[in-house]
């Protein structure tokens, strides 16, 4: 494949060009990028901005979530202690692992791929920037107030994998465990926000030339993470809503004495919970391929292998959920699978730590802060593979399951494998963030009582499992012998925090933050593109790209990126700008016109978190009313946005001109789109897998359901809702009122079905609150009212541009995305209409 | 007369507890035997394959050129992470895997003792079951089995999901509301065997214990013969079981031959031969049963039994008498 887009690849010859760039361009681009001033910064959208408060937003929760480790691990330093009280421990213990895993580490790495991506792949931004503000404001605002909740005593205390029936209403009747299911509600929005925006980042924003096998490893582990969260987070966000319904409304989907069944929540949960360890794991082990090279001078070794091996992890992660659930009773056959999908997943991690010591052996490691820290990260996440192997054994694992053995484990290999790599990358690229790197000798003292701190607190909990202490007690009885080893722990736990306050310490003292004005620079030699110079923009003018360590091989390449010899030295338009190119190749192919700084995405992320939090605390006038101001805040950030510039088409440079506007499937909108959609879709499908579990689970519950035949009125309005947003993106070639009407049309006619579905089934009898069935069978049907809900309000927002003949013709992209999104709710709607009465029969 | 377990109760309550050597390593029954085997061969093998990785890593960051220039390509990365991996790997899982069909508790063959054990908040019922299943003999918080007798748990929840296991004995199996498991233990000497709640079930899950007493054969059948009611002698005690209905306790205990038949908590019958009290976490004796009965409260926050504070010391002292002799 020579060419991908038509697009000739002889004309990047043309670069680096020779004739000097004017003056003035560099002026303008400071202008247009400028961040606002004063109070205005909450406006800002820029990923530079974005990014380091997401990542400070992270870190800070990774110190609040270890400031509770330490309290329990005085608590556990002698038997029978009062530290903490009982309650206050089973709350501390459920928000530690909570806010470790949904506050800290998701969006630690996400926000890492925030701030470092657009500058790897030298765009001016990534392509959603008021997404990613939003995204990051409802994390900030809704995880703190989740936070607060342990302060008055109503934080979440059923473990942070949260099983009911102890979650339920019946054994947990406060509403701590609906600030759980709420404050949770934040991570998995701003998540799926977030990787909307990574994976049309990374395929669509790349620097021209740098194929798909150019991309830094990074860049690799970022789409493969957004990819998994795009499957995976889809099973928690139903988990999370149905437990909420269930609690809320007493639909029983767990309640196994109606017929619901607790398994379905250890399914649903795990299902996302494990590849959430490597959603976690593998961006962080792209950090680690990318300082490694820089560390040992050598190219990585085995780049082709390391891709492969993040592929082949998320593919193998989905098969490994229901290792959490040996000791449930499941068939040998059954744990035998999962048993032999959780060793093979430990190849590719075995192929990329052999990939990093290959890499050291052919290079000169030189042992600075980011390289100790890479080098420590390799011992611990080899150890705690070691014991995830042994666990995935199943008669081990039901030894070690819940026992002290499996808390080691874990934080070996998260701490191996996620906490460690992020103090490396800390160091490594603050230099790029900061005037001042970190200290070079702290760091070292750093390592060494992190490195040390974690051993001496981890290793000995090895034994304590194997003694028979089970994990998330609040005490033991003394004469046990597990006096000793919860000691030598607590030492460890408060050596390790000892590690962190002298890190807080240095930061406190060589952080300077002043993005766009100037940087420490590529101290540590990284031949990779965010060591360019840059500035608010990113670079001044887009690279091509030619190898995977562009710095290592073209010496004058900064120098001739900085005076605009690129791609786009300016901006073409006198505004926000960024090439878009393709896919595989990364041909240039059009202009994106970005947004620039809002303030309604900070509003809409308010909003929201006042209607989650208002709804926790049963406001609920409030909470609605919020609700509609997001609603609100959110369209009116995007009427700003999908309007072309009267140019057709601009020089990017080197006489080459692209279209500043597209519609159709090859542009980023698009690409959001179906991203989006594919959540949607995974949701639904987890709704259906939760209706045929019960079904097959709970046999003796199961009512015949109405005949399928005497579902017609339904599909037949599904399919016209179907037909008609097909058909509105040909129309609108005829006019903007036809094409409108069909989208009226649709929508109308999806919400009919939605109506005549719900009657059909209460006629026949079914109550949401009889049985598992109809709870799980009700749950499509709320699924595809909220759907058709959307698919309303982006109907009347698409008239309302019409109205104001904001309507571009022949084609629009405002059209094309909500014709997308009705044609899924149609599509959604003749599934969930057919599948729960075709199921019986099919049994 | 109650059937000799082994020790003194106090003493042999103390000797469960003891966590040395691991109980996970130190089985007692052909249900963990073939585990721990499987746990040392993975420590060992384990430790084996991080000395080489960290030997790799040390070539890597201090080897001579000759030796790092072996390590530094595709080739080690096709030996370390994928060759050496899939090998060994397969190895375990065959071995995995036929343990798992192994150890996994079958349908009951007439063989087995069975019991049914159901999960509450935060203790557990027994209920002794014979050859057909049906209930023979109700216990609470301690099950004894006779020595080298396969036994078959049928494992219950009446309320969230908690999961038993007594490492010695066998691994752990998950109680979970409206489903039946089964797990097999066999204890091949006599002993008393530690046990807890591994699965997080709120409150005191801190505080679950059980406790397993192996008997020999013939001990173990004395044991079963010395299952019915005890009488009543002395007359402080008489005042003590005239107490224990008046004062509430008998809403929710049961002690078979009597009036007192509640349900919600621990069967009483035989409380007196227990080893310990409140779910295995105090030794059984006259102190700690008036202590227990006064303000369980403050040793167990969260139980399920309301303090007594209200009763006087002589009411305490016959109930205790009372309850003491229920063997």
């Amino acid at each position: 494949m020579r060419s991908e887009t038509g697009f000739d690849p002889e004309l990047y010859a043309r670069f680096p060009t020779r004739e000097p760039r004017p003056a003035e361009e560099k002026d303008e681009l400071q202008r247009i990028w400028c961040a606002p001033k004063g109070w205005e910064y909450l406006t800002v959208v820029n990923n530079n901005y974005i990014g380091i408060y997401y990542l400070g937003t992270a870190f800070l929760f990774f110190l609040l979530a270890g400031v509770l480790a330490l309290l329990m691990r005085v608590q556990l330093a002698a038997p029978l202690l009062d530290v903490l009280p009982q309650a206050t421990y089973n709350q501390v213990f459920t928000m530690h692992g909570t806010v470790m895993m949904f506050l800290f580490a998701v969006p630690a790495v996400e926000a890492a791929g925030v701030l470092l991506l657009p500058q790897m792949l030298s765009a001016r931004d990534l392509p959603f920037p008021r997404l990613s503000a939003y995204a990051f404001w409802a994390y900030a605002v809704g995880g703190l107030c989740f936070f607060a909740s342990l302060f008055v005593g109503l934080a979440p205390d059923g473990g942070w994998f949260m099983y009911p029936p102890l979650t339920s209403k019946a054994y947990s009747p406060g509403i701590n465990t609906d600030f759980w299911l709420l404050g949770i509600g934040f991570i998995e929005i701003s998540a799926i926000a977030g990787a909307i925006e990574i994976i049309v980042g990374v395929l669509r924003h790349r620097a021209p030339g740098m194929s798909l096998d150019k991309m830094p490893i990074f860049a690799w582990s970022m789409l493969v993470f957004a990819v998994m969260i795009v499957i995976a987070f889809p099973s928690v966000i139903l988990g999370t809503l149905l437990l909420e319904i269930e609690r809320a409304f007493n639909w029983p989907f767990f309640d196994a004495t109606r017929g619901g069944d607790p398994m379905l929540w250890q399914h649903l949960f795990w299902f996302f919970g494990h590849p959430e360890v490597y959603i976690i794991f593998l961006p962080a082990a792209g950090l680690m391929s990318m300082i490694i090279p820089t560390v040992a001078r050598a190219e990585l070794v085995g780049y082709r292998l390391i891709v492969l091996a993040m592929v082949a992890t998320g593919f193998i992660s989905f098969g490994v959920w229901a290792h959490h659930m040996f000791t449930t009773g499941m068939p040998p056959m059954t744990t035998g699978f999962f048993s032999a999908a959780s060793m093979a997943v430990s190849v590719p991690a075995g192929i990329q730590v052999f990939s990093w010591i290959a890499t050291l052996a052919i290079g000169k490691p030189r042992f600075n802060a980011p390289g100790l820290f890479v080098m420590g990260s390799i011992v611990i996440f080899v150890t705690g593979g070691l014991t995830g192997v042994m666990v995935a054994l199943v008669p081990f694992d039901w030894q070690a399951h819940d026992s002290y053995f499996i808390v080691a484990h874990l934080h070996y290999v998260l701490m191996g494998g996620m906490v460690f790599p992020l103090f490396a990358a800390f160091y490594y690229w603050i230099p790029m963030v900061s005037r001042r790197a970190m200290s070079e000798r702290i760091g070292k003292w750093v390592f060494a009582l992190m490195f040390i701190g974690m051993n001496v607190a981890f290793m000995p909990m090895h034994l304590a499992g194997l003694m028979g202490m089970p994990r998330r007690i609040y005490t033991y009885l003394p004469g046990q012998g597990w006096e000793l080893p919860n000691l030598i722990s607590t030492v460890g736990a408060l050596m390790l925090a000892a590690g962190v306050v002298l890190f807080l310490i240095d930061l406190a003292r060589n952080f300077r933050l002043s993005p766009g004005g100037g940087n420490a620079g590529n101290i540590y030699g990284g031949g990779t593109l965010e060591w360019l110079p840059t500035e608010l923009y990113s670079t001044r003018s887009i690279p091509v790209v030619t190898s995977r360590e562009p710095l290592w091989y073209d010496p004058n390449l900064a120098e001739n990126v900085e005076q605009g010899r690129y791609f786009l030295p300016r901006s073409a338009t006198g505004l926000r700008e960024t090439l878009v190119t393709s896919p595989l190749l990364a041909e240039p192919q059009y202009l994106q016109i970005m947004p620039g700084p809002s303030p309604w995405p900070f509003a809409a992320a308010i909003f929201t978190a006042g209607f989650f939090l208002a709804l926790t605390v049963q406001a609920y006038g409030f909470g609605l009313t919020s609700g509609v101001l997001a609603v609100i805040a959110v369209l009116r950030w995007m009427w700003d946005t999908d309007r072309p510039v009267a140019m057709e088409g601009v020089d990017i440079g080197g006489d080459i001109r692209v279209p500043t506007y597209m519609t159709g499937p090859a542009t980023h909108g698009w690409w959001a789109m179906i991203t989006l959609l594919v959540v949607l879709g995974m949701i639904f499908v987890m709704a259906l897998f939760s209706n045929a579990f019960l079904w097959s689970n709970q046999p003796a519950f199961w009512a015949s359901p109405p005949a399928p035949a005497d579902a017609w009125p339904i599909l037949a309005l599904e399919l016209l809702g179907l037909s008609a947003a097909l058909g509105a993106r040909p129309l609108l070639r005829r006019g903007v009122l036809a094409s409108t009407g069909a989208i009226i049309v649709a929508a109308a006619a999806l919400a009919a079905a939605v109506v005549v579905d719900y009657r059909q089934w209460t006629a026949a009898g079914f109550l949401p609150e009889a049985s598992g069935q109809t709870a799980s069978l009700f749950a499509l049907q709320a699924l595809q009212a909220m759907v058709v809900l959307i698919a309303i309000l982006m109907a009347g927002y698409m008239a309302a541009r019409a109205l104001r003949g904001l309507v571009t013709r022949p084609s629009n992209n405002t059209l094309d995305l909500t014709a997308l999104f009705l044609a899924y709710a149609g599509g959604q709607g003749i599934a969930g209409t057919l599948f729960p009465r075709l199921l019986d029969i099919a049994g | 007369m109650r059937a000799d377990p082994p020790g003194r109760a106090d003493a042999g309550f103390a000797r469960a507890l003891e966590g040395w050597p691991p109980p996970v390593l130190d089985p007692a029954g052909p249900y963990s035997e073939p585990v721990t085997l499987l746990a040392w061969a993975l420590f060992i093998g384990g430790t084996i394959v991080l000395v080489v990785v960290l030997a790799a890593l040390s070539v890597a960051l201090f080897g001579s050129s000759g030796l790092k220039r072996r390590l530094g390509g595709e080739k080690a990365i096709w030996i370390g992470g994928i060759a050496f991996p899939v090998v060994v790997l397969t190895g375990l899982l065959i071995w995995g895997l036929s343990l798992t069909s192994h150890l996994a508790a079958g349908k009951p063959t007439g063989q087995e003792m069975r019991v049914r054990i159901v999960g509450e908040m935060w203790w557990w019922r027994v209920h002794y079951l014979d050859r057909q299943g049906r209930e023979t003999v109700r216990d609470a918080n301690e099950l004894h089995i006779p020595t080298g007798m396969p036994v078959m748990l049928e494992l219950q929840s009446a309320d969230v999901i908690h999961s038993f296991w007594v490492p010695r004995l066998g691994g752990k199996m998950d109680m979970i509301p409206g489903r039946t498991n089964r797990l097999m233990i066999q204890a091949d000497r006599p002993g008393i065997y530690k046990g807890q709640c591994a699965e997080y079930c709120g409150g005191p899950h801190a505080l679950m214990g059980f406790l397993v007493i192996a008997h020999t054969p013939e001990d173990f059948a004395r044991w079963k013969a010395s299952r019915r009611p005890a009488p009543i002698v002395d007359p402080v005690a008489r005042r003590g079981a005239a107490l224990f209905e008046t004062s509430g306790c008998a809403a929710c205990h049961v002690i078979r031959g009597t009036r007192a038949q509640g349900l919600a908590g621990p069967d009483l019958t035989h409380v007196g031969s227990r080893h310990s009290l409140g779910a295995g976490i105090l030794p059984n004796n006259p102190g700690t049963l008036a202590g227990w009965i006064a303000d369980s409260q403050a040793i167990k926050p969260g139980n399920r039994m309301p303090p007594y504070r209200q009763l006087g010391a002589e009411d305490l002292n016959a109930l205790t008498r009372y309850l003491a002799g229920r063997q």
